[in-house]
């Protein structure tokens, strides 16, 4: 089978490439830490709000300006309904949910997430920024599914 | 006999569609763009609502249309046209007509699908099925909704074996000789479509199904997601294969060229099999449940249908510049002018390809691990396909359609039809650079999508994306008038005058290069591709869908929150 010469260049610049390419996303991801959210971690999803730690959602101090936030995405809204969380703090999420599947993104953030039944997931971002943020749900839930929403305040 | 003598030649192009298979093409396209145009419906509508410009009456919900739109455009048009359009080829190209079998599962195939998309409609407007076409447990659809699915994907699969068995009759009465480029690749795109369904159907059947009549009390959510994106990533590629198919073999023709290389055609072809399957984590990276490592992997074996996307990319390129040499073309980009702008069979194709371009830039964004937390769930991704599917496989499907109906018809194409496809096309583009323009930059931004109006009780973030709403809403309303067009188009085609040799519309299959080697005989050992991709599958799949079902998180109660 004859491939011209054209070719077997572009498809090895293009080879190439996507190693380079791969070979970044591997190394970020996982020498740098820059994982998506995940987590193994399950819950039995009609139990959510007398499980530890989601009967108690809300941030707890783990170091020093480091905390862990549990949050519930249920249908439609979140608990905490309002948090604040301290400048400069690093965050761990800790979200699930009660009921369907929801999203849970901050806006402006790399926070973005699904809230699955049944699991919990994770996921760690450090708010450097003062602000009120928004949290939304991006996963459709419902009828209500667009005023699934609550803020963060920053500072 | 070597696979170039194999190839039609011009006179068979020409040659009468066989009267029954007209039939049956034009019933799937007739189902196909009522769909469009209900879809397109339902689309305005969601754009104007977005865009703050209409209310919806109360009786019907921003999400029920949403999963109509979702439903007859993702799945009801795209594969009643494959369908209708496989056939044709098929037809045409293995043997000048259907087996009287193959014409019967064409057939059955086709009054499931029907019952089916009907049945779905039913439930869907009935507000028994508000879950979108992604039908994400725990939302409780009526069981009738999960059944209308059965009867589409059966019916698919029945249409399927009847391409099969064309083929396969092809072969038998054929020894020796290669088959048709068409068949080939018809095949390759049904084989994809049996294998991706099975995914689907197994959540279906064991989840979906029982669970929603009540026979048992929860189901596993990540189970059935795992499964559902088993599928959803292939049924990209069953959309984007037939549009390849008419890149590859229809526009070599249609602008008076060849073929580049027949073999690298069906070797990118065979990849797409490979590399289309085992990727599905890549639609679930920001979800909990599968570690990080078979999340990665996935994503690599994503990444390399980038392979077989520059073949095709290479042979079109290269037909375009040889044929324009062939006719005189000089310097480095002359061949650009002697390509047939005027003529809606390739223009419209040619501008999908061309939108493919970003359109893929854009899918590496997505599927870039990590980096899909920027993007995931919001705007961005409804932009991405709405430029990838509903750009480039539409306006491909629709180049398609402007010689397929007044073929099988025996009709013209008349340069009045030809214009009004040129300017349908040129709807459809500013339409869509309106539109997926503005889901892109606001997707950026942060704005969801699958979200009816809201400004989360004016926060500053989503009063900023309100604007982009608005233009998204004018691209959307630009694109129905190009539906409507499109639909009038169609109508017209089917009544146009009668031609004869000389004037009737031809079935453009193009011949290969003369100096286009004889096609080897493996590329058609579909055990041996079949076998590397289970074994891709298992790789995949094994470990991770394994720790699911061994240690399975609990279970969902059905509900119904719509
Ligand atoms: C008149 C032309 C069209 C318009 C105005 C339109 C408009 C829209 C809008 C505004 C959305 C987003 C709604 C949201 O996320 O809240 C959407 C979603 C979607 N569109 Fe279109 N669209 C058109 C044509 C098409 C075509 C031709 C296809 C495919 C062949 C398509 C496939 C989809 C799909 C799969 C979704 C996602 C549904 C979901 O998220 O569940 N659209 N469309
Ligand atoms: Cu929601
Ligand atoms: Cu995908």
């Amino acid at each position: 089978m004859h491939i011209h010469r054209l070719e077997k260049i572009w498809l090895a610049i293009g080879v190439a490439m996507l190693f380079v390419f791969l070979g970044v996303i591997g190394v970020g991801a996982f020498a740098m830490g820059m994982q998506p959210p995940t987590g193994h971690h399950t819950i039995d999803p009609e139990k959510v709000s007398e499980t530890y730690p989601f009967n108690n959602p809300g941030l707890e101090q783990v170091g020093e300006n480091e905390y862990n936030a549990y949050m519930i995405a249920y249908a439609f809204g979140f608990k905490p309904a309002k948090m604040e969380v301290p400048l400069g703090a690093k965050v761990h999420f800790q979200v699930t949910s009660p009921d369907v599947v929801h999203g849970f993104q901050i806006t402006g953030t790399t926070v973005n997430l699904m809230a699955v039944p049944g699991e919990v997931n994770h996921y760690t971002y450090t708010f450097d920024k003062p602000g009120e943020y928004l949290v939304l749900c991006n996963e459709y839930c419902g009828a209500g599914h667009e005023f699934m929403a609550t803020t963060i305040i920053v500072k | 006999m070597t696979a170039t003598v194999m190839q039609a030649s011009a006179a068979d192009n020409k040659r009468p569609f066989d009267g029954k298979d007209a039939k049956l093409v034009l019933a799937h396209l007739l189902v196909a763009f009522t769909a469009l145009l209900l879809g397109g419906v339902a689309g305005v509508l969601q754009g104007l609502v977005r865009g703050g410009m209409i209310e919806l009456p109360s009786e019907i919900g921003y999400y029920q249309i949403l999963t109509a739109h979702g439903v007859l455009m993702a799945l009801i048009f795209t594969t009643f046209f494959i369908i209708g359009f496989l056939y044709a080829g098929v037809s045409k190209t293995m043997g000048g007509k259907l087996l009287g079998v193959v014409s019967r599962m064409g057939w059955a195939g086709y009054v499931l699908m029907t019952v089916g998309t009907i049945l779905g409609t039913i439930m869907i407007l009935a507000n028994e099925a508000t879950v979108l076409y992604t039908f994400y447990a725990p939302l409780k659809a009526n069981p009738f909704f999960y059944i209308a699915l059965v009867f589409v994907v059966v019916g698919s699969w029945i249409s399927g074996y009847g391409i099969f068995t064309q083929y396969r009759y092809w072969r038998r009465t054929h020894k020796g000789s290669v088959s048709p480029l068409f068949g080939f690749m018809a095949v390759a795109t049904m084989l994809v479509w049996q294998i991706a369904t099975i995914g689907v159907a197994i959540t279906v059947l064991f989840q979906f199904i029982p669970w929603s009549f009540g026979w048992v009390e929860k189901i596993n959510i990540m189970i059935s997601r795992t499964l559902f994106w088993y599928f959803g990533h292939p049924l990209v590629y069953f959309w984007l294969m037939p549009a390849y198919m008419c890149w590859y073999i229809c526009i070599p023709k249609i602008i008076g060229g060849k073929i580049f290389s027949d073999s690298m055609a069906r070797l990118s072809f065979v990849l797409f099999i490979l590399f289309s399957i085992p990727v599905g984590f890549h639609h679930q990276l920001m979800e909990p449940g599968i570690a990080p490592v078979w999340k990665y992997i996935q994503v690599v074996l994503t990444f390399m249908v980038v392979i077989p996307s520059l073949m095709t990319a290479f042979a079109m390129f290269a037909t375009f510049e040889q044929t324009g040499r062939a006719k005189g073309a000089r310097g480095l980009f002359g061949w650009l002018k002697t390509l047939p702008w005027g003529d809606v069979r390739f223009f419209a194709p040619f501008m999908g390809m061309l939108v493919f371009i970003p359109a893929g830039a854009g899918g590496i964004i997505n599927a870039s691990n990590q980096m899909n937390a920027m993007v995931h769930n919001t705007l961005w991704v409804t932009g991405h396909f709405h430029l990838t599917v509903a750009t480039t496989v539409a306006l491909t499907f629709f180049g398609v359609a402007y010689w397929l109906i007044p073929h099988v018809l025996g009709k013209q194409l008349t340069p009045r039809m030809n214009r009004l496809g040129i300017i349908q096309t040129i709807i459809w583009l500013i339409g869509m650079f309106f539109m997926s323009g503005s889901m892109h930059t606001v997707g950026l931004f942060g704005s969801p999508r699958r979200t009816a109006y809201t400004t989360y009780g004016d926060h500053p973030d989503a009063v900023f994306w309100m604007p982009y709403h608005v233009a998204m809403a004018i691209g959307g309303t630009i694109l129905f008038i190009g539906v409507i067009l499109m639909f009038c188009n169609m109508i017209a085609l089917m009544r146009a005058p009668k031609g004869d040799e000389k004037t009737a519309a031809e079935f453009p299959i193009g011949e290969t290069a003369d100096a286009a080697e004889p096609t080897p005989k493996w590329i058609e050992r579909w055990g041996v591709w079949v076998g590397v991709l289970v074994v891709l599958i298992l790789f995949a799949y094994t470990v991770p869908f394994g720790d699911m079902l061994v240690n399975p998180a609990p279970g969902s109660k059905p509900w119904v929150t719509w």
